[in-house]
Protein backbone atom coordinates (compact mmCIF):
# COMPACT_ATOMS: atom_id res chain seq x y z
CA UNK A 1 0.00 0.00 0.00
CA UNK A 2 1.19 3.31 -0.77
CA UNK A 3 0.69 6.22 1.15
CA UNK A 4 -0.18 9.84 0.10
CA UNK A 5 2.27 12.62 0.12
CA UNK A 6 1.11 15.24 2.80
CA UNK A 7 2.38 18.67 2.99
CA UNK A 8 0.93 20.96 5.10
CA UNK A 9 -1.13 23.89 3.11
CA UNK A 10 1.54 26.29 5.29
CA UNK A 11 4.59 24.32 4.14
CA UNK A 12 3.25 24.48 -0.02
CA UNK A 13 2.58 27.80 0.08
CA UNK A 14 5.81 28.98 1.66
CA UNK A 15 7.76 26.71 -0.85
CA UNK A 16 5.89 28.54 -3.61
CA UNK A 17 6.38 31.60 -2.06
CA UNK A 18 10.23 31.47 -1.63
CA UNK A 19 10.60 30.08 -5.35
CA UNK A 20 8.57 33.23 -6.47
CA UNK A 21 10.57 35.59 -4.22
CA UNK A 22 13.93 34.17 -5.53
CA UNK A 23 13.06 34.55 -9.04
CA UNK A 24 12.29 37.89 -9.33
CA UNK A 25 15.20 38.52 -7.15
CA UNK A 26 16.83 37.45 -9.49
CA UNK A 27 16.04 40.20 -12.36
CA UNK A 28 16.83 43.91 -12.74
CA UNK A 29 14.86 46.39 -11.21
CA UNK A 30 11.95 48.86 -12.10
CA UNK A 31 11.41 51.95 -10.21
CA UNK A 32 7.84 53.51 -10.80
CA UNK A 33 7.30 57.23 -9.28
CA UNK A 34 5.07 59.92 -9.19
CA UNK A 35 6.13 63.20 -10.84
CA UNK A 36 4.51 67.10 -11.67
CA UNK A 37 3.24 65.86 -14.82
CA UNK A 38 2.37 62.17 -14.28
CA UNK A 39 3.82 58.59 -13.52
CA UNK A 40 7.63 57.98 -14.82
CA UNK A 41 8.35 53.97 -15.40
CA UNK A 42 12.67 53.72 -15.20
CA UNK A 43 13.53 50.30 -15.61
CA UNK A 44 17.04 48.38 -15.94
CA UNK A 45 16.60 46.50 -18.95
CA UNK A 46 19.36 46.02 -21.83
CA UNK A 47 16.99 44.70 -24.33
CA UNK A 48 15.33 47.19 -27.01
CA UNK A 49 12.59 45.28 -27.61
CA UNK A 50 11.38 42.77 -24.68
CA UNK A 51 9.93 45.34 -22.43
CA UNK A 52 9.36 45.41 -19.27
CA UNK A 53 7.18 48.81 -18.89
CA UNK A 54 4.36 49.29 -21.46
CA UNK A 55 1.00 50.64 -22.41
CA UNK A 56 -2.50 49.36 -21.12
CA UNK A 57 -4.84 52.44 -21.91
CA UNK A 58 -5.18 55.76 -22.25
CA UNK A 59 -4.74 56.63 -18.60
CA UNK A 60 -2.97 53.55 -17.18
CA UNK A 61 0.37 51.79 -17.68
CA UNK A 62 2.08 48.66 -16.64
CA UNK A 63 5.76 47.44 -15.27
CA UNK A 64 6.73 44.27 -14.36
CA UNK A 65 9.48 42.26 -13.30
CA UNK A 66 10.21 38.64 -13.41
CA UNK A 67 9.63 36.03 -16.07
CA UNK A 68 9.29 37.56 -19.12
CA UNK A 69 6.75 35.05 -20.71
CA UNK A 70 4.13 35.16 -17.57
CA UNK A 71 4.67 39.11 -17.33
CA UNK A 72 4.17 39.08 -21.11
CA UNK A 73 1.12 37.08 -20.97
CA UNK A 74 -0.35 39.23 -18.29
CA UNK A 75 -0.15 42.18 -19.91
CA UNK A 76 -1.31 41.06 -23.43
CA UNK A 77 -4.06 40.13 -21.73
CA UNK A 78 -4.66 43.11 -19.73
CA UNK A 79 -4.67 45.31 -22.95
CA UNK A 80 -7.72 42.62 -24.19
CA UNK A 81 -9.60 43.32 -21.02
CA UNK A 82 -9.41 46.83 -21.00
CA UNK A 83 -9.70 47.12 -24.58
CA UNK A 84 -13.26 45.24 -24.55
CA UNK A 85 -14.08 47.35 -21.17
CA UNK A 86 -13.29 50.64 -23.18
CA UNK A 87 -15.43 49.53 -26.08
CA UNK A 88 -18.43 48.07 -24.05
CA UNK A 89 -18.49 50.71 -22.13
CA UNK A 90 -16.67 53.93 -22.20
CA UNK A 91 -13.22 55.02 -22.29
CA UNK A 92 -13.38 56.87 -19.46
CA UNK A 93 -14.14 53.83 -17.22
CA UNK A 94 -11.25 51.47 -17.66
CA UNK A 95 -9.68 52.21 -14.38
CA UNK A 96 -6.47 51.49 -12.74
CA UNK A 97 -8.00 50.48 -9.93
CA UNK A 98 -10.47 47.88 -11.41
CA UNK A 99 -7.14 46.56 -13.51
CA UNK A 100 -5.26 46.02 -10.08
CA UNK A 101 -7.81 44.31 -8.90
CA UNK A 102 -8.60 41.92 -12.12
CA UNK A 103 -4.71 41.05 -11.81
CA UNK A 104 -4.61 40.31 -7.74
CA UNK A 105 -7.81 38.36 -8.73
CA UNK A 106 -6.40 36.22 -11.22
CA UNK A 107 -2.87 35.72 -9.49
CA UNK A 108 -4.07 35.42 -5.92
CA UNK A 109 -6.25 32.09 -6.89
CA UNK A 110 -3.10 31.10 -9.32
CA UNK A 111 -1.18 30.86 -6.39
CA UNK A 112 -3.09 28.68 -4.55
CA UNK A 113 -4.41 26.36 -6.92
CA UNK A 114 -0.97 26.23 -9.44
CA UNK A 115 2.01 23.78 -8.60
CA UNK A 116 4.19 26.40 -9.53
CA UNK A 117 3.67 30.17 -8.86
CA UNK A 118 3.87 33.17 -11.59
CA UNK A 119 7.29 34.39 -11.01
CA UNK A 120 6.28 38.22 -11.51
CA UNK A 121 5.40 41.26 -9.62
CA UNK A 122 3.38 43.94 -11.31
CA UNK A 123 2.85 47.84 -11.12
CA UNK A 124 -0.10 49.19 -12.37
CA UNK A 125 -0.26 53.19 -12.74
CA UNK A 126 -2.67 55.67 -13.72
CA UNK A 127 -2.39 59.16 -14.37
CA UNK A 128 -4.60 61.47 -13.28
CA UNK A 129 -6.40 64.68 -14.10
CA UNK A 130 -4.52 66.34 -11.39
CA UNK A 131 -1.69 64.93 -9.42
CA UNK A 132 -3.59 64.19 -6.38
CA UNK A 133 -5.35 61.36 -8.51
CA UNK A 134 -2.24 59.75 -9.71
CA UNK A 135 -2.45 55.94 -8.55
CA UNK A 136 0.53 53.22 -8.25
CA UNK A 137 -0.81 49.85 -7.06
CA UNK A 138 1.58 47.31 -6.49
CA UNK A 139 0.76 43.94 -7.40
CA UNK A 140 2.86 40.36 -5.87
CA UNK A 141 3.04 36.52 -6.82
CA UNK A 142 -0.02 35.51 -4.50
CA UNK A 143 -1.86 38.42 -5.60
CA UNK A 144 -1.28 40.77 -2.76
CA UNK A 145 -2.32 44.17 -3.88
CA UNK A 146 -1.00 47.49 -2.19
CA UNK A 147 -1.67 51.05 -2.91
CA UNK A 148 1.32 53.17 -2.46
CA UNK A 149 0.95 56.79 -2.83
CA UNK A 150 4.73 57.83 -4.39
CA UNK A 151 6.71 54.85 -5.73
CA UNK A 152 6.77 51.31 -6.01
CA UNK A 153 10.22 49.46 -6.21
CA UNK A 154 10.33 45.85 -7.87
CA UNK A 155 12.84 43.21 -8.22
CA UNK A 156 16.13 42.11 -7.76
CA UNK A 157 17.78 43.94 -4.83
CA UNK A 158 15.06 46.03 -3.77
CA UNK A 159 16.68 47.19 -0.07
CA UNK A 160 19.53 49.53 -1.27
CA UNK A 161 17.29 50.93 -4.34
CA UNK A 162 14.04 51.72 -1.85
CA UNK A 163 15.93 53.36 0.94
CA UNK A 164 17.77 55.11 -1.38
CA UNK A 165 14.15 56.55 -3.25
CA UNK A 166 13.24 56.97 0.36
CA UNK A 167 16.24 59.42 1.21
CA UNK A 168 16.32 61.26 -1.98
CA UNK A 169 12.60 60.98 -3.44
CA UNK A 170 10.46 64.44 -3.67
CA UNK A 171 7.00 64.82 -4.62
CA UNK A 172 6.07 67.13 -7.48
CA UNK A 173 9.64 67.18 -8.96
CA UNK A 174 10.33 67.74 -12.84
CA UNK A 175 10.73 64.81 -14.84
CA UNK A 176 14.73 65.62 -15.43
CA UNK A 177 14.68 65.32 -11.22
CA UNK A 178 12.36 62.62 -10.71
CA UNK A 179 14.88 60.35 -13.21
CA UNK A 180 17.14 61.52 -11.93
CA UNK A 181 16.29 60.28 -8.56
CA UNK A 182 15.51 57.30 -9.94
CA UNK A 183 18.57 56.57 -11.92
CA UNK A 184 20.28 57.02 -8.66
CA UNK A 185 18.53 54.32 -7.00
CA UNK A 186 18.46 51.86 -9.74
CA UNK A 187 22.61 52.02 -9.77
CA UNK A 188 22.69 51.44 -5.89
CA UNK A 189 22.13 47.78 -6.60
CA UNK A 190 24.70 45.83 -7.27
CA UNK A 191 24.35 44.09 -11.04
CA UNK A 192 22.55 40.53 -10.57
CA UNK A 193 24.30 37.25 -11.44
CA UNK A 194 26.85 35.61 -9.25
CA UNK A 195 28.65 38.42 -6.93
CA UNK A 196 32.23 39.07 -8.12
CA UNK A 197 35.18 39.27 -5.84
CA UNK A 198 35.88 42.18 -3.95
CA UNK A 199 33.47 45.50 -3.46
CA UNK A 200 31.19 45.94 -6.48
CA UNK A 201 32.75 48.88 -9.20
CA UNK A 202 29.96 51.42 -9.17
CA UNK A 203 27.48 51.47 -12.17
CA UNK A 204 26.56 53.92 -14.58
CA UNK A 205 23.36 53.16 -16.16
CA UNK A 206 23.24 54.85 -19.69
CA UNK A 207 20.90 55.07 -22.65
CA UNK A 208 21.04 51.89 -23.61
CA UNK A 209 20.47 50.25 -20.42
CA UNK A 210 17.81 51.96 -19.42
CA UNK A 211 14.09 51.39 -20.10
CA UNK A 212 12.33 55.13 -19.87
CA UNK A 213 8.13 55.85 -19.79
CA UNK A 214 5.73 58.59 -19.21
CA UNK A 215 2.08 58.80 -18.53
CA UNK A 216 2.19 62.44 -19.27
CA UNK A 217 -1.05 64.46 -17.82
CA UNK A 218 -1.03 67.09 -20.69
CA UNK A 219 -1.31 64.25 -23.45
CA UNK A 220 -4.54 63.05 -21.86
CA UNK A 221 -7.70 62.52 -22.16
CA UNK A 222 -6.18 60.34 -24.90
CA UNK A 223 -3.36 57.85 -24.89
CA UNK A 224 -1.10 59.45 -21.78
CA UNK A 225 2.04 57.01 -22.30
CA UNK A 226 5.20 58.03 -23.98
CA UNK A 227 8.04 56.13 -24.33
CA UNK A 228 11.36 58.13 -23.82
CA UNK A 229 14.12 56.95 -25.89
CA UNK A 230 17.25 57.54 -27.87
CA UNK A 231 18.40 61.61 -28.11
CA UNK A 232 15.52 62.79 -25.89
CA UNK A 233 16.57 60.23 -22.94
CA UNK A 234 20.26 61.07 -23.85
CA UNK A 235 19.63 65.07 -23.13
CA UNK A 236 17.24 64.35 -20.09
CA UNK A 237 19.60 61.49 -18.26
CA UNK A 238 22.14 63.49 -15.30
CA UNK A 239 25.66 64.49 -16.94
CA UNK A 240 27.67 61.34 -15.60
CA UNK A 241 25.51 58.88 -17.62
CA UNK A 242 25.37 60.61 -20.75
CA UNK A 243 28.73 59.43 -21.72
CA UNK A 244 28.65 55.96 -24.50
CA UNK A 245 28.93 52.97 -22.40
CA UNK A 246 32.10 50.80 -23.20
CA UNK A 247 29.91 48.03 -25.54
CA UNK A 248 27.29 46.87 -23.68
CA UNK A 249 27.56 43.24 -23.71
CA UNK A 250 24.88 42.58 -21.41
CA UNK A 251 21.48 40.65 -22.69
CA UNK A 252 18.19 41.78 -22.09
CA UNK A 253 15.35 39.19 -21.47
CA UNK A 254 15.31 36.66 -18.33
CA UNK A 255 18.31 36.18 -16.55
CA UNK A 256 17.85 32.93 -15.22
CA UNK A 257 15.56 30.03 -15.83
CA UNK A 258 12.10 29.53 -14.68
CA UNK A 259 12.00 28.43 -10.77
CA UNK A 260 15.51 28.46 -10.35
CA UNK A 261 14.83 30.07 -7.07
CA UNK A 262 14.00 26.16 -6.37
CA UNK A 263 17.46 25.16 -6.82
CA UNK A 264 19.30 27.59 -4.75
CA UNK A 265 20.43 26.68 -1.49
CA UNK A 266 20.59 29.71 0.41
CA UNK B 1 -35.54 42.12 -24.54
CA UNK B 2 -32.59 42.09 -22.09
CA UNK B 3 -29.18 43.36 -23.03
CA UNK B 4 -26.65 41.03 -22.18
CA UNK B 5 -23.30 42.15 -19.51
CA UNK B 6 -20.20 41.78 -20.84
CA UNK B 7 -19.15 38.73 -19.89
CA UNK B 8 -15.64 38.87 -19.19
CA UNK B 9 -14.77 35.85 -17.50
CA UNK B 10 -11.55 36.99 -15.46
CA UNK B 11 -10.02 33.21 -15.33
CA UNK B 12 -10.21 33.02 -18.55
CA UNK B 13 -8.95 36.14 -19.59
CA UNK B 14 -6.06 36.77 -18.08
CA UNK B 15 -5.08 33.34 -18.16
CA UNK B 16 -4.42 30.63 -20.76
CA UNK B 17 -7.99 30.79 -22.43
CA UNK B 18 -6.93 32.75 -24.63
CA UNK B 19 -4.42 31.92 -28.13
CA UNK B 20 -1.35 33.46 -27.23
CA UNK B 21 -0.04 35.65 -30.27
CA UNK B 22 -2.92 37.11 -31.14
CA UNK B 23 -3.07 40.75 -32.08
CA UNK B 24 -6.83 40.57 -33.39
CA UNK B 25 -9.44 42.64 -31.39
CA UNK B 26 -12.18 41.87 -33.65
CA UNK B 27 -11.25 38.06 -33.15
CA UNK B 28 -10.77 38.24 -29.50
CA UNK B 29 -14.31 40.65 -29.34
CA UNK B 30 -15.99 37.87 -31.52
CA UNK B 31 -14.66 34.91 -29.07
CA UNK B 32 -15.55 36.46 -25.69
CA UNK B 33 -18.41 38.75 -26.25
CA UNK B 34 -19.49 38.44 -29.78
CA UNK B 35 -22.72 40.22 -29.18
CA UNK B 36 -20.52 43.76 -29.54
CA UNK B 37 -19.68 43.10 -32.40
CA UNK B 38 -21.42 46.07 -35.01
CA UNK B 39 -23.58 44.49 -37.86
CA UNK B 40 -24.67 41.46 -35.97
CA UNK B 41 -28.59 42.05 -37.22
CA UNK B 42 -31.08 39.35 -37.12
CA UNK B 43 -31.91 37.09 -40.11
CA UNK B 44 -34.32 39.14 -42.02
CA UNK B 45 -36.97 36.51 -41.64
CA UNK B 46 -36.54 37.74 -37.77
CA UNK B 47 -37.58 41.19 -38.38
CA UNK B 48 -41.59 40.91 -37.99
CA UNK B 49 -43.41 43.38 -39.77
CA UNK B 50 -40.21 44.46 -42.09
CA UNK B 51 -39.62 41.31 -44.01
CA UNK B 52 -39.98 43.17 -47.46
CA UNK B 53 -37.86 42.67 -50.61
CA UNK B 54 -34.26 43.43 -49.86
CA UNK B 55 -34.15 46.55 -51.55
CA UNK B 56 -36.31 48.73 -49.72
CA UNK B 57 -34.85 48.24 -45.84
CA UNK B 58 -37.97 48.08 -43.13
CA UNK B 59 -36.17 50.80 -41.13
CA UNK B 60 -35.69 54.10 -41.67
CA UNK B 61 -32.11 54.79 -39.95
CA UNK B 62 -29.99 57.99 -40.66
CA UNK B 63 -27.58 57.74 -43.93
CA UNK B 64 -24.37 59.71 -43.91
CA UNK B 65 -23.94 61.54 -47.50
CA UNK B 66 -21.12 62.99 -48.40
CA UNK B 67 -17.38 62.66 -48.02
CA UNK B 68 -14.23 63.25 -50.34
CA UNK B 69 -10.58 62.67 -49.55
CA UNK B 70 -7.54 64.18 -51.84
CA UNK B 71 -4.02 64.14 -51.63
CA UNK B 72 -1.39 67.04 -51.46
CA UNK B 73 2.19 67.50 -51.30
CA UNK B 74 2.56 67.20 -47.39
CA UNK B 75 0.07 63.93 -46.97
CA UNK B 76 -3.65 63.98 -47.45
CA UNK B 77 -7.11 65.56 -46.95
CA UNK B 78 -10.09 63.99 -45.76
CA UNK B 79 -13.46 65.88 -44.92
CA UNK B 80 -17.15 65.66 -44.85
CA UNK B 81 -20.52 67.02 -44.71
CA UNK B 82 -22.48 67.55 -41.68
CA UNK B 83 -25.84 65.89 -42.47
CA UNK B 84 -27.32 62.84 -42.00
CA UNK B 85 -30.97 62.29 -44.02
CA UNK B 86 -33.95 59.86 -43.17
CA UNK B 87 -35.89 59.47 -46.32
CA UNK B 88 -36.50 62.92 -47.51
CA UNK B 89 -35.84 64.13 -43.51
CA UNK B 90 -32.90 65.77 -42.21
CA UNK B 91 -32.00 63.68 -39.51
CA UNK B 92 -28.84 65.88 -37.65
CA UNK B 93 -27.69 68.60 -39.23
CA UNK B 94 -24.03 68.47 -36.99
CA UNK B 95 -23.04 64.87 -37.47
CA UNK B 96 -19.49 63.71 -37.77
CA UNK B 97 -18.97 61.72 -40.07
CA UNK B 98 -14.69 61.79 -40.37
CA UNK B 99 -12.61 60.42 -37.46
CA UNK B 100 -9.06 59.98 -37.17
CA UNK B 101 -8.48 56.31 -36.23
CA UNK B 102 -5.27 56.53 -35.30
CA UNK B 103 -2.11 59.29 -35.78
CA UNK B 104 -1.45 58.17 -39.57
CA UNK B 105 -4.70 57.46 -40.67
CA UNK B 106 -8.68 59.01 -40.62
CA UNK B 107 -12.09 57.30 -41.19
CA UNK B 108 -14.82 58.86 -43.43
CA UNK B 109 -18.14 57.41 -43.42
CA UNK B 110 -21.24 57.34 -45.70
CA UNK B 111 -24.23 55.24 -45.51
CA UNK B 112 -26.17 53.52 -42.73
CA UNK B 113 -24.79 55.78 -39.90
CA UNK B 114 -25.45 53.71 -36.48
CA UNK B 115 -23.26 50.69 -38.14
CA UNK B 116 -20.76 52.62 -39.54
CA UNK B 117 -20.23 54.27 -36.27
CA UNK B 118 -19.74 51.47 -34.57
CA UNK B 119 -17.36 50.36 -37.52
CA UNK B 120 -15.27 52.96 -37.28
CA UNK B 121 -15.07 52.91 -33.28
CA UNK B 122 -14.23 49.10 -33.70
CA UNK B 123 -11.58 49.80 -36.16
CA UNK B 124 -10.08 52.43 -34.09
CA UNK B 125 -9.95 49.97 -30.95
CA UNK B 126 -8.45 47.61 -33.43
CA UNK B 127 -5.51 49.69 -34.82
CA UNK B 128 -4.93 50.44 -30.95
CA UNK B 129 -5.09 47.23 -29.90
CA UNK B 130 -2.22 46.01 -32.60
CA UNK B 131 0.16 48.68 -31.44
CA UNK B 132 -0.43 47.96 -28.03
CA UNK B 133 -0.19 44.26 -27.74
CA UNK B 134 2.69 44.54 -31.05
CA UNK B 135 4.83 47.38 -29.85
CA UNK B 136 4.98 49.13 -33.66
CA UNK B 137 1.74 50.54 -35.37
CA UNK B 138 -0.11 48.29 -38.69
CA UNK B 139 1.35 48.98 -42.07
CA UNK B 140 -0.78 51.04 -44.01
CA UNK B 141 -2.04 48.56 -46.13
CA UNK B 142 -2.98 46.51 -43.15
CA UNK B 143 -5.38 49.26 -41.80
CA UNK B 144 -6.99 49.07 -45.19
CA UNK B 145 -7.07 45.50 -45.38
CA UNK B 146 -8.43 45.25 -41.84
CA UNK B 147 -10.80 47.92 -42.54
CA UNK B 148 -12.19 45.49 -45.96
CA UNK B 149 -12.77 42.72 -43.88
CA UNK B 150 -15.40 44.98 -41.74
CA UNK B 151 -16.66 45.97 -44.70
CA UNK B 152 -17.22 42.01 -45.69
CA UNK B 153 -18.67 41.38 -42.40
CA UNK B 154 -21.67 43.87 -42.85
CA UNK B 155 -22.96 42.45 -45.92
CA UNK B 156 -25.80 40.73 -44.78
CA UNK B 157 -26.53 44.23 -42.93
CA UNK B 158 -25.77 45.64 -46.27
CA UNK B 159 -28.10 43.01 -48.54
CA UNK B 160 -30.96 44.47 -46.14
CA UNK B 161 -30.25 48.06 -46.95
CA UNK B 162 -27.63 49.28 -44.18
CA UNK B 163 -24.66 49.84 -46.47
CA UNK B 164 -21.74 51.40 -45.56
CA UNK B 165 -19.14 52.94 -47.61
CA UNK B 166 -16.22 53.98 -45.44
CA UNK B 167 -13.54 56.09 -47.49
CA UNK B 168 -9.64 55.67 -45.73
CA UNK B 169 -6.59 58.01 -45.95
CA UNK B 170 -3.87 57.71 -44.42
CA UNK B 171 0.06 58.77 -44.32
CA UNK B 172 2.31 55.85 -45.30
CA UNK B 173 5.14 56.66 -42.92
CA UNK B 174 7.35 53.95 -44.73
CA UNK B 175 7.15 54.96 -48.15
CA UNK B 176 10.34 56.42 -49.48
CA UNK B 177 8.60 59.01 -51.63
CA UNK B 178 7.04 61.21 -49.36
CA UNK B 179 5.27 63.14 -52.02
CA UNK B 180 3.63 59.64 -52.61
CA UNK B 181 3.11 58.62 -48.97
CA UNK B 182 -0.29 60.26 -48.87
CA UNK B 183 -3.13 57.87 -49.53
CA UNK B 184 -6.37 56.82 -50.66
CA UNK B 185 -8.86 53.80 -50.46
CA UNK B 186 -11.99 52.93 -51.09
CA UNK B 187 -13.91 49.79 -50.18
CA UNK B 188 -17.42 48.67 -51.62
CA UNK B 189 -20.28 46.94 -50.05
CA UNK B 190 -18.30 43.05 -50.49
CA UNK B 191 -15.53 44.12 -48.55
CA UNK B 192 -13.46 45.03 -52.15
CA UNK B 193 -10.53 47.13 -51.23
CA UNK B 194 -9.28 49.84 -54.28
CA UNK B 195 -6.50 52.26 -53.78
CA UNK B 196 -7.33 55.48 -55.45
CA UNK B 197 -4.26 56.31 -56.95
CA UNK B 198 -4.94 59.32 -59.29
CA UNK B 199 -5.56 61.32 -55.40
CA UNK B 200 -8.90 62.34 -55.00
CA UNK B 201 -12.01 60.17 -54.05
CA UNK B 202 -15.53 61.04 -53.32
CA UNK B 203 -18.22 59.09 -51.75
CA UNK B 204 -21.91 59.11 -50.75
CA UNK B 205 -24.89 60.70 -52.31
CA UNK B 206 -23.22 64.18 -53.43
CA UNK B 207 -19.83 62.56 -54.71
CA UNK B 208 -20.26 62.62 -58.07
CA UNK B 209 -21.17 66.14 -57.74
CA UNK B 210 -17.96 66.21 -55.47
CA UNK B 211 -15.54 64.10 -57.66
CA UNK B 212 -16.82 66.76 -60.54
CA UNK B 213 -15.32 69.35 -58.52
CA UNK B 214 -11.85 67.39 -57.54
CA UNK B 215 -11.26 66.54 -60.78
CA UNK B 216 -11.30 70.09 -62.32
CA UNK B 217 -9.38 71.37 -58.94
CA UNK B 218 -7.08 69.02 -57.53
CA UNK B 219 -3.58 69.60 -57.31
CA UNK B 220 -1.14 66.77 -56.15
CA UNK B 221 1.43 69.80 -55.63
CA UNK B 222 -1.04 72.03 -53.44
CA UNK B 223 0.20 72.98 -49.91
CA UNK B 224 -2.66 71.94 -46.85
CA UNK B 225 -4.09 75.60 -47.72
CA UNK B 226 -5.19 74.76 -51.19
CA UNK B 227 -5.71 71.45 -50.56
CA UNK B 228 -8.51 72.11 -47.51
CA UNK B 229 -9.55 74.96 -49.88
CA UNK B 230 -10.37 72.18 -52.45
CA UNK B 231 -11.95 70.27 -49.90
CA UNK B 232 -14.54 72.96 -48.78
CA UNK B 233 -15.40 74.09 -52.40
CA UNK B 234 -16.23 70.25 -53.65
CA UNK B 235 -18.24 69.64 -51.12
CA UNK B 236 -19.80 72.90 -51.23
CA UNK B 237 -20.74 71.82 -54.95
CA UNK B 238 -21.67 68.34 -53.56
CA UNK B 239 -24.58 70.33 -51.29
CA UNK B 240 -25.20 72.39 -54.55
CA UNK B 241 -26.82 69.92 -56.51
CA UNK B 242 -27.53 66.73 -54.09
CA UNK B 243 -30.11 67.62 -51.52
CA UNK B 244 -28.87 64.94 -49.29
CA UNK B 245 -25.63 66.79 -48.48
CA UNK B 246 -25.50 69.74 -46.36
CA UNK B 247 -23.54 73.25 -47.52
CA UNK B 248 -22.34 75.14 -44.89
CA UNK B 249 -24.63 76.31 -42.28
CA UNK B 250 -23.56 79.96 -41.57
CA UNK B 251 -26.55 80.68 -39.14
CA UNK B 252 -25.63 78.22 -37.14
CA UNK B 253 -21.86 77.89 -37.68
CA UNK B 254 -22.29 74.78 -38.67
CA UNK B 255 -18.70 73.87 -41.35
CA UNK B 256 -17.48 70.67 -42.75
CA UNK B 257 -15.18 68.30 -40.49
CA UNK B 258 -11.36 68.53 -41.87
CA UNK B 259 -8.68 66.17 -41.04
CA UNK B 260 -5.40 65.94 -42.59
CA UNK B 261 -2.98 63.90 -42.53
CA UNK B 262 0.91 64.22 -42.82
CA UNK B 263 4.59 63.19 -41.43
CA UNK B 264 3.76 65.05 -38.19
CA UNK B 265 -0.04 63.02 -37.83
CA UNK B 266 -3.12 63.05 -38.45
CA UNK B 267 -5.15 67.00 -37.21
CA UNK B 268 -8.75 67.66 -37.02
CA UNK B 269 -9.09 71.53 -38.28
CA UNK B 270 -10.60 73.84 -35.35
CA UNK B 271 -13.42 74.94 -36.62
CA UNK B 272 -12.71 78.43 -37.11
CA UNK B 273 -10.19 77.47 -39.53
CA UNK B 274 -12.93 75.87 -41.59
CA UNK B 275 -15.14 78.47 -40.72
CA UNK B 276 -12.34 81.16 -42.44
CA UNK B 277 -12.02 79.05 -45.94
CA UNK B 278 -15.79 78.16 -45.99
CA UNK B 279 -16.45 82.24 -45.94
CA UNK B 280 -13.99 82.32 -48.14
CA UNK B 281 -15.58 80.02 -50.37
CA UNK B 282 -19.38 81.30 -50.20
CA UNK B 283 -17.89 84.72 -50.67
CA UNK B 284 -16.68 83.79 -54.17
CA UNK B 285 -19.44 82.13 -54.97
CA UNK B 286 -21.80 84.91 -54.44
CA UNK B 287 -19.90 86.37 -57.68
CA UNK B 288 -19.38 83.23 -59.25
CA UNK B 289 -22.26 80.62 -58.02
CA UNK B 290 -20.71 77.83 -60.06
CA UNK B 291 -17.14 77.98 -58.69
Amino acid sequence: MTMPFYSSVDQLLRDRSELARKGIARGRSVVVLTYADGVLFVAENHSPSLRKVSEIYDRIGFAAVGRYNEFESLRTNGVRLADVRGYSYDRRDVTGRWLANAYAQFLGPSFIEQQKPFEVELCVAEVGIEAAADQLYRITYDGSITDEPQFVVMGGQTDPISSSMRSSYQEGSGLADALAVAVKALQSAPAPGPASNGPAAARILGVSALEVAVLDRARLPRRAFRRITGATLHDLLPAENRGTPDADQETGGDDAPAASGAESTS
Amino acid sequence: MSFPEPRLPIHTALGTGVQPGSTSFTDYLAATAPHLLPGRMPEASQLQGHTAAPRTPGLDVPHGTTIVALTFADGVVIAGDRRATMGNMIAQRDIEKVFITDSFSAVGIAGSAGIAVEMVRLFTVQLEHYEKIEGVPLSLDGKANQLAAMVRGNLGAAMQGFVVVPLFAGYDTDATDPTAAGRIVTFDATGGRYEEKLGFHAVGSGSVFARGALKKLHDPAADLGGAIRTAVESLYDAADDDSATGGPDLIRHIYPVVVSITGDGAVHHPDADIAEVTAAVVNHRTTRPGG
